[in-house]
């Protein structure tokens, strides 16, 4: 069981600046129905995605948001053969742009 | 007929730095880079050890961005109530060729890229290769965009979430327990006042490590670097390890903030930035085959990283097989052979440089963190157990210390500890 958590990791990511891909994703997840163990799957992200973009509400609904990523890789390497149906970079000069780095 | 005689992908420290080499030896190159500038996507924790930039830019100290000439060292085992340090300070880390720097990969990786083009490179920032021109096995060059560009030799330095080193000399995708993520607040603080809480002097820096608390006792920890003017502060954790925690890592981050340790260091200071970042951890066993036909692969893309617990290499091991990938490609230019075995000559050159010797001395150690568990969610707590009995004092009449250590010690249990003193000492 994975704790709440009380950081607001949305009020960090809004430091960054981010030209988002409106439209394009460049992460998609797979239908929850199509993947087994979908649900193991989603939480290892959960816990591991430093942008905080997987997330389950009150109810324990999963939610994903491209918008914030920080495009570590880290959910390519976790689930990139499991629940992700795709993942790539942001087209050209879209996704975060670090200041400092 | 090419377009290029080279292409390099990526503008981090190994891309630049061959880019520059090949600029410098009269070659065309043409650098491609997915950010909007150079180290627009990169992130760093982080320092690097001066010797190969040394090498390719005799005084890059005093005409790179750097931030810091670190002079101070610190290893934490933390506790949530507790935090054991031991410091390290010593004249040697201020010579030249054994001193090392923090840096911000935004102004540094923007001065490298600098660096080549002002030697000839063309560099292009904004767009990401999304495939490589393939003929066979034969790389051909990139695509990029719209357009696809040619080049006798493309060089990969497009960093550890490499998404083309699978194509051109199949590289495979790392295993979870191979790789950490990591995540880095950058903290603005007044320089006088960095100085004073890390006793340093004017324009130096320190480096501080924490295992421990800081990753909830899971495999990883913490890492703070001063900046001029801010700190770099953060926790890598490896992926397999993490993803059991009950806790996120944003959490894991924010509570390690928190603590008492780290809340004195950053009292007053303004968050300005956040980042992610992945790592490869995996040491010697994870790296690819750095060659193919028509292509090297350099730096992070390459997984030539190193983490010692102590003491966390990458950025020397990207300079120099930068510059030694450019070397062999220069070479087999020369030979006007291409193929893997004509390139091999960089193997040659990476095998006989500290970058595959130091990789091999230390392969054990990826093993031997991963399996030792107790330095992350035992040791801490024992250190807090035997300290507490020789710093608290509260009237009741003191058992003698050795009763008191020994009681601590077989918590733990006195053979688990030698075994494990003895692992790290054969991984090391």
């Amino acid at each position: 069981m994975i704790e709440p958590s009380t950081v607001n990791v949305d009020a960090k990511l809004s430091l960054n600046k981010y030209d988002v891909d409106e439209e394009v994703a460049h992460i998609v997840l797979k239908d929850a129905a199509e993947a087994p163990g979908f649900d193991a799957e989603f939480d290892k992200l959960v816990i591991a995605c430093p942008a905080g973009l997987y997330r389950r509400d009150e109810n324990g609904t999963p939610s994903f948001d491209y918008a914030g990523c920080l495009e570590c890789g880290t959910c390519r390497i976790l689930c990139g053969q499991t629940i992700l149906e795709k993942w790539a970079f942001p087209g050209p000069t879209k996704g975060v742009e670090y200041r400092w780095g | 007929m090419s377009d290029f005689d080279a292409i390099v992908v990526g503008a981090g420290c190994a891309g630049s730095v061959a880019a520059y080499t090949l600029a410098k030896a009269g070659k065309s190159v043409l650098m491609v880079e997915r950010g909007n500038f150079a180290g627009a996507k990169n992130m760093t924790g982080g320092r690097i050890y001066a010797h190969s930039l040394k090498k390719v830019f005799p005084n890059f100290e005093k005409e790179a961005p750097v931030e810091r000439r670190i002079m101070r060292e610190r290893i934490s085992l933390l506790d949530p109530t507790s935090n054991f340090t031991i410091g390290f300070a010593s004249e040697a880390m201020a010579q030249e060729g054994k001193d090392s720097y923090s840096v911000l990969f935004g102004p540094f990786d923007q001065w490298l890229a600098e660096q080549a083009e002002d030697a000839g490179a063309e560099v292009i920032c904004g767009i990401p290769v999304e495939d490589l021109v393939m003929d066979g096995s034969r790389v051909l060059g990139v695509v990029a965009g719209e357009d696809e560009l040619t080049a006798d030799i493309t060089i990969l330095a497009d960093g550890v979430n490499s998404l083309l080193t699978p194509k051109a000399v199949g590289a495979p995708t790392p295993k979870p327990s191979e790789m950490a993520v990591g995540v880095k607040e950058l903290i603005e603080l007044p320089a006088e006042v960095i100085e004073d809480r890390l006793l340093c002097g004017p324009g130096e820096g320190a480096a501080w490590l924490f295992a421990g608390d800081s990753t909830k006792g899971h495999i990883g920890g913490g890492f703070m670097y001063t900046n001029k003017s801010s700190i770099s502060l953060g926790l890598v954790a490896t992926l397999s390890d993490l993803v059991t925690a009950k806790t996120t890592i944003y959490q894991m981050m924010e509570d390690f903030k928190q603590h008492p340790e780290v809340a004195a260091l950053i009292r007053g200071g303004k968050l300005v930035e956040y980042s992610g970042h992945m790592v490869s951890e995996g040491g010697y066993h994870m790296i690819p085959r750095l060659v193919g036909d028509g292509c090297l692969v350099a730096g992070d893309a390459g997984m030539l990283c190193m983490n010692l617990g102590y003491c966390v290499r990458g950025m020397d091991f990207a300079v120099a097989s930068g510059q030694l990938a450019a070397q062999a490609a220069i070479e087999a230019m020369d030979r006007k052979d291409f193929s893997a075995s004509s390139l091999n000559r960089y193997m040659e050159l990476l095998e006989s440089s500290f970058v595959l010797r130091d990789m091999r001395q230390y392969q054990r150690f990826p093993h031997f963190m991963e399996s030792t568990k107790r330095i992350f969610n035992g040791y801490p707590a024992l250190v807090r157990d035997i300290f507490n009995g020789m710093f608290v004092v509260d009237g009741e009449p003191q058992p003698p210390l050795k009763k008191k250590v020994l009681g601590s010690v077989k918590e733990v249990g006195l053979m688990n500890i030698l075994k494990d003193v003895r692992g790290g000492m054969k991984a090391l």
